[in-house]
């Protein structure tokens, strides 16, 4: 039957419903565009002979050439779309900078909007608060304390903090930092909230 | 890492699917007993059982939801489909009887979603079809709701094992 090779790029995203990016899979998408070309083909052949020999009972066949194809295109733009989706929860997860193995699983396109999103998300956050700016990717949760109890999971070398006191991230250091700081670097799992 | 900011396309309500929704792609991917009204010249490849060129007027095969509805004309001159067994006369009175009895996994997993999708197709058990559907998600929802909010450090592995897919979406939310 047509169309397996499509359906096997969605399974592939359904099968990480946690949000995970695969790998971009280009050889899948190149296999359906050229199921796309033979049966656009054949259906081409198969019109021009029903309207110059008057082969009527071909249409049907037409038609299931043609479910086919809408069939791809559902899938493709579906595989597409929900990829791009996990890319912008990206953003919100990671930060405006992608760990490399995470860029390595995208496409040039992907990182090109991932790129024109993270500048559009950042024009939206500087005209909040009346110009001042917001940083709304903070704070995903309502917190519940200003400074929190942190442990550094792995080396990070220095951080520095707003009112300029720079803290040496090394393994198994212990520090009380302001929330905001240290929010992303917990997403990351640099850092780690201890709770006492 | 826990992607919170993640949000795919739902599947559709009822008789709709929506587009882009991998679990609605999915579901349209499952196989109905159909009968052609009409010969599909030059496809016989795609009919496992016969070596022939063409597909002939009156073939029974199984083909893929999405092309089902995408053949089917109301006319009836192309395809003709026929109640896969958990919709016809019989598995339904043992739905009415008792819904909570029925492993709903094993007979679906797309109970409910293909079910609805069976209503695009005129069949005359349509009204009762729909119906069933509507009783058995009713009077398995008090059961399921009931497990997942009182699971707290209790295996519920085997309750959910037994859950169409519809079933287990919104156990999750709960």
């Amino acid at each position: 039957m047509f169309c397996e090779k499509a359906l096997e790029l969605i399974r592939e995203l359904h099968r990480m419903n946690d949000g995970q990016l695969p790998t971009f899979n280009e050889d899948g998408l190149r296999q359906v565009l050229q199921e796309m070309e033979a049966l656009y083909e054949q259906n081409q052949n198969d019109v021009n002979e029903a309207k110059s020999e008057g082969r009527t009972d071909l249409i049907p066949s037409i038609k299931l050439r043609h479910c086919c194809l809408l069939r791809n295109q559902r899938c493709l733009t579906a595989y597409l779309y929900d990829r791009l989706l996990r890319i912008r929860a990206l953003r919100w997860e990671y930060g405006s900078v992608l760990p490399a193995n995470v860029r390595f699983q995208m496409c040039a396109e992907e990182l090109q909007w991932f790129s024109q999103y993270k500048k559009s998300l950042a024009i939206f956050m500087r005209s909040l608060g009346g110009g001042e700016g917001l940083d709304i990717t903070q704070d995903m949760k309502p917190p519940k304390s200003l400074y929190i109890e942190v442990r550094c999971l792995k080396d990070h070398g220095e951080f520095e903090i707003d009112d300029g006191t720079v803290i040496l991230l090394k393994k198994n250091s212990q520090h009380f930092l302001p929330r905001w700081k240290c929010e992303q670097l917990i997403r990351q799992g640099v850092l780690e909230h201890v709770m006492s | 890492m826990n992607m919170q900011s993640y949000f795919p396309v739902p599947p559709g309500v009822g008789m709709e699917e929506n587009f882009l929704s991998l679990d609605d792609i999915l579901l349209s991917h499952e196989r109905l007993p159909v009968r052609s009204d009409c010969a599909f010249p030059r496809l016989g490849f795609l009919e496992k059982s016969a070596d022939t060129q063409d597909i002939a007027e009156g073939t029974k095969m199984e083909l893929p939801l999405w092309l089902t509805k995408g053949l089917y004309e109301k006319k009836r001159k192309v395809v003709s489909v026929e109640l896969p067994k958990v919709y016809r006369e019989g598995w339904r009175t043992v739905f009415n009887a008792d819904p909570n009895v029925v492993d709903l996994h094993k007979m679906g997993p797309y109970y409910y979603s293909l079910g609805s999708q069976l209503l695009h197709f005129d069949s005359p058990e349509n009204p009762d079809i729909a119906q069933t559907l509507l009783q058995t998600f009713i009077g398995r929802f008090r059961r399921t709701m009931d497990s997942s909010q009182n699971a707290y450090n209790e295996d519920t592995s085997a309750v959910v094992e037994r859950l169409d897919s519809l079933e287990k979406g919104a156990s999750c939310l709960m």
